[in-house]
């Protein structure tokens, strides 16, 4: 009777006995409390559940993604901090603080949360954010959708989170190779938390990919052929091919694993005709696409930047959108360099790595004409750019050690050692998170009408660009020495040097978070001073600045008709002011509380799994289908804005006409 | 035609080498902590001739690449209002031909190099020697390796000895979760899984004493699964073997079963073998028809 009410749910499920995970999850919950109460004390509560819990517009929810992610990346970066200390400590008879089972957690929700909750709602929300701007559309495809994917991808990350104060995490790392995530050697909630908020956010991330590959394919304003769609939107919507073809492995593989572990199947365990290989191939079916689609968008936040700043058209658009197109073709056969050592024959690994290989031809393609974007142009060196030349630099030294690990005869030498680490953060973090931050720095005012404080910007830059070389170069060194990664404790005193750099490398990149918290506390406080009118604070090429900032709830009150690939800068340049047309009303969607319901029973849906509350799981089921059936049975699902209202609001936001890049002024 | 391949490889590294000089500059004179790059065996050392083969390629991209991106972001500042502005240009054929043209050209090279390499490092294939391969069959357990010596009757728990100069024979399988056996300073690494096996071959040139280690993640014990190689003159190691099959511990299916159990940093051991297909037994308790789990 016990179980059943209880599932495994045990009081000592608390890891009462581990000062530090009871003083983190002290200081969250503390930290939740103050806010909630803060915000109750100002009377915020229905204001953020009207206003954006529930809003179904695009900005919006693409807000809550970074805020999301940015709350992530401070978790993910905390178990960086401890990881690196631990190995800064850990050698010949000193043990570290961290135990071995606490360690292994560690890294696994490191990797899972950097890449899941972190790299995926940033991107997530910046493609939010712009692309219904950037094609002149007024929202997505399917705005409930959208706001159904993002409280998925909420209870994902929540169920991770919990997974700190009840039970404890998986300890098999963020790829969960079975046997080791089978049950028999992972018996407690730990893989099954993995499991449940990597499938609950994965399902949100499918149901993203679909609604913004059917918002490019379908809602671009007229006129804007595929040749004239600007390239951010350009990567976006290959990322989205990926995401539709790569997510589905994902979730085939999460629900074979799962039935392995609560029914008892043998998919991948080591008897009984389980095969952990099978595991491993379709991990990296979706795995690696997954590197592409977190790296994509970043490549087009670039390009745009570059582009702006340059003050010239992007080189190569052309080339831009052939080579995205190769890279996605090219990310789905070359899973299996993730594996070179399992033993396959000297063909098969020669034909994985010349593919892997092939892959750096669109790519530094990619990068040449980021650098050609530059030359004869008038670079200005804002925050967005200082992100960008850190990145092709730094992109530069991690692509040529990726081609390295892609000669299986290296790999051999370098597999599962600190040199991929060092690889793959040398990919993901110039790669992907300097794009994100250039692309936050570079859209905020779009969102918030004011800009970002430079000074900071640029610190922040400054740190993490000397921490990252501080933190990951020492560790391509300890893979020429041969060290392994994960490990929580070794015998080596010639590896303990390189190990405390990179311990003093992250606690720079800390600062540079600092400043870049400061840098948003500082800009909210500034925001007078930084305050944008005109709608575009950087002269900028697409249709998105052609709006004002922030960018009214339906983005364009006039519909726009494209006639050029970068239609806003042609625009200025012909001198012509935009006619002025009749306003008239327009619909939207309207706000809807079943996507945070919808996002609390698949949290309960996640939660009753892990911990096999089969009740919880069914009700939450029949809850989740119950709102589907409401929602399909709802006809008040948009609201019209009444023509007068549009009229006042967008003449309160363009209330000043002239800007130092106003139409006329701007002579070249 | 190896030879001539192996030839071309090398000049081509000899021409390289300026551009990875640190890196070959190591492998002359710095200390052995440097495993990968201080190569103590013929696998090892082509192994790390092709890195640094296929760095000093990748180099010769790189290096101009990012100096021309410093070079073009200073010289092309906003403050600097250099002349030749053009604020509409967006193509050029001639440029777009040479940045597909020389990606391409670099990739086809490496290309080429990947298959021979490959080709020629299969951890499959057998090493050309005078001497014929000593077999060494390893079973990865959680958290220690067992090294199952099937001609010698011999084995040995977290500890390896071979004799240097001959050609080794690893098979390779495990009897708990995948593990990866790595020794840099002699080659290579491969994966060991349950119910399958995997081959490698080493060779150490000289005598001398290598860490080995697990470096795919296995569990709590992970750490401590590392465990010293020994390369040892012929003599000394038929010694050694003599020494070893009269040790007082024998390796039989009482002893598996105590090793099944999970331990973590398990001093070096050595046994007489009283259980010759051990290896081969360990392998099927996980496969079809004598599955351990079936016949339970």
């Amino acid at each position: 009777m016990e179980t059943l009410i209880f599932g495994r749910l045990n009081y000592h499920d608390i890891p009462y006995d581990n000062p530090i995970i009871m003083a983190t999850l002290g200081g969250a919950i503390m930290l939740l409390l103050v806010v909630a109460f803060l915000v109750w004390y100002h009377g915020q509560w229905s204001y953020l559940w009207r206003e954006w819990f529930t809003s179904l517009d695009h900005k919006r929810i693409g807000t809550m993604y970074i805020v999301l992610s940015l709350i992530m990346l401070l978790r993910g970066f905390a178990d960086a901090l401890l990881m690196r200390t631990q190995q800064a400590l850990a050698e010949g008879g000193v043990a570290g603080y961290l135990p071995p089972e606490h360690y292994n957690q560690i890294f696994s929700a490191h990797g899972t949360i950097m890449i899941i909750f972190v790299a995926m709602p940033f991107f997530i929300g910046l493609m939010n954010i712009v692309v219904p701007l950037q094609i002149g559309a007024r929202d997505v495809a399917y705005p409930f959708l959208n706001s159904v994917s993002f409280w998925l991808t909420v209870a994902g990350a929540m169920l991770v989170m919990l997974s700190l104060g009840l039970g404890n995490f998986s300890h098999a790392g963020w790829s969960a190779y079975p046997p080791l995530s089978e049950k028999h050697y992972s018996p407690g909630p730990g893989v099954d938390y993995w499991i449940w908020g990597l499938q609950i956010g994965g399902v949100g991330t499918l149901m993203t990919g679909i609604n913004f590959f059917v918002t490019i394919w379908r809602l671009r304003a007229p006129g804007m052929t595929w040749m004239k769609l600007p390239i951010f939107s350009w990567t976006i919507l290959v990322t989205t091919l990926l995401i539709m073809l790569a997510f589905p492995v994902l979730t085939v593989l999460l629900a074979l694993l799962s039935l392995d572990r609560t029914l008892g199947l043998h998919f991948f365990t080591n008897h009984l005709g389980g095969n952990l290989m099978l595991f491993t191939n379709l991990f990296w079916i979706w795995g690696h696409p997954e590197v592409y689609i977190v790296i994509l968008p970043a490549f087009g936040i670039y390009s745009e930047v570059t582009a702006t700043f340059s003050r010239k058209p992007l080189f190569g658009y052309t080339s831009m959108v052939y080579a995205s197109l190769a890279i996605a073709t090219l990310s789905f056969v070359v899973w299996l360099h993730h594996f070179f050592t399992m033993g396959a024959g000297a063909n098969v690994n020669a034909f994985f790595g010349i593919a892997t290989m092939v892959i750096a031809v669109p790519t530094g393609v990619k990068v040449f004409n980021w650098i050609f974007t530059i030359y004869r142009g008038r670079l200005e060196f804002t925050t967005p750019i200082l992100w960008t030349l850190g990145f092709i630099v730094t992109f530069c030294i991690g692509g040529m050690t990726g081609v390295l690990l892609a000669v299986p005869g290296a790999d051999f030498q370098l597999h599962n050692s600190e040199f991929l680490i060092a690889h793959f953060h040398n990919m993901l973090i110039p790669g992907a998170l300097f794009g994100y931050f250039a692309g936050y720095a570079y859209w905020f005012p779009k969102i918030f009408g004011f800009r970002l404080n430079e000074t900071w910007g640029k610190r922040a830059f400054w740190l993490w660009l000397v921490g990252f070389y501080l933190a990951f170069m020492p560790l391509y060194a300890l893979g020429f020495m041969g060290m392994p990664r994960r490990l929580v404790h070794y015998d080596n005193p010639l590896w303990q040097p390189y190990l405390v750099t990179a311990l003093v490398g992250t606690l720079l990149i800390f600062a540079g978070i600092l400043c870049q918290i400061l840098q948003l506390t500082l800009s909210i406080q500034q925001r007078r001073l930084l305050q944008e009118n005109t709608g575009d604070p950087w002269n900028g090429r697409t249709l998105e600045w052609s709006i004002p900032c922030p960018a009214p709830a339906w983005n364009f009150a006039h519909l726009p008709t494209v006639h050029a690939r970068d239609d806003f800068h042609v625009t200025k340049q012909s001198g012509q002011a935009p006619p002025s047309l009749p306003y008239s009303a327009i619909l939207l969607p309207a706000a809807s509380g079943l996507g945070p319901i919808m996002g609390a029973l698949a949290f309960l849906l996640g939660f009753g799994l892990v911990w096999y509350l089969w009740w919880m799981a069914a009700v939450a089921l029949a809850g989740l289908v119950l709102c589907l059936l409401v929602r399909s049975l709802d006809d008040e699902t948009e609201f019209l804005i009444p023509a007068t209202t549009v009229e006042a609001t967008e003449r309160a936001l363009r209330r000043i006409a002239s800007s130092p890049y106003n139409a006329s002024q701007v002579s070249q | 035609m190896a030879m001539i391949q192996r030839f071309r490889l090398q000049s081509l590294a000899a021409l390289l080498c300026i551009f990875s000089e640190p890196l070959w500059a190591c492998t002359g004179s710095c200390g052995s902590q440097w495993a990968v790059l201080t190569p103590q065996g013929s696998i090892a050392s082509q192994e790390k001739d092709l890195i640094l083969t296929a760095l000093g390629l990748m180099l010769l991209v790189v290096i101009p690449t990012i100096t021309m991106t410093l070079y073009f972001a200073w010289k092309y500042r906003a403050s600097n209002e250099t002349p030749d502005y053009a604020p509409n240009w967006d193509h050029s054929s001639r440029i777009e031909k040479v940045i597909w043209g020389i990606p391409t050209l670099i990739i086809a090279i490496l290309g080429t190099l990947v298959w021979i390499s490959t080709h020629r490092l299969s951890p499959y294939r057998p090493l050309s020697s005078p001497y014929p391969p000593l077999e060494v069959q390893v079973v990865a357990m959680d958290w220690k390796w067992l090294f199952i010596y099937p001609d010698l009757k011999v084995a040995t728990l977290n500890q390896l000895v071979i004799p240097a100069g001959v050609p080794v024979h690893f098979v390779l399988t495990s009897d708990a979760v995948m593990s990866s056996f790595f020794i840099p300073q002699l080659g290579g690494q491969i994966y060991a899984m349950a119910g399958m096996t995997t081959h490698l071959h080493l060779i150490a040139d000289q005598p001398g004493v290598f860490e080995g280690y697990n470096t795919q993640f296995s569990g709590p014990g992970f750490a401590g699964m590392h465990f010293e190689t020994r390369a040892l003159p012929s003599e000394s190691f038929h010694q050694w073997v003599q020494t070893a099959s009269h040790a007082p511990a024998i390796l039989d299916h009482v002893r598996l079963t105590q090793l099944e159990q999970p331990t973590t940093d398990v001093p070096p051991q050595i046994y007489r073998v009283t259980a010759p297909r051990l290896f081969n037994e360990i392998v099927e308790s996980y496969q079809g028809p004598h599955d351990r789990m079936k016949e339970n």
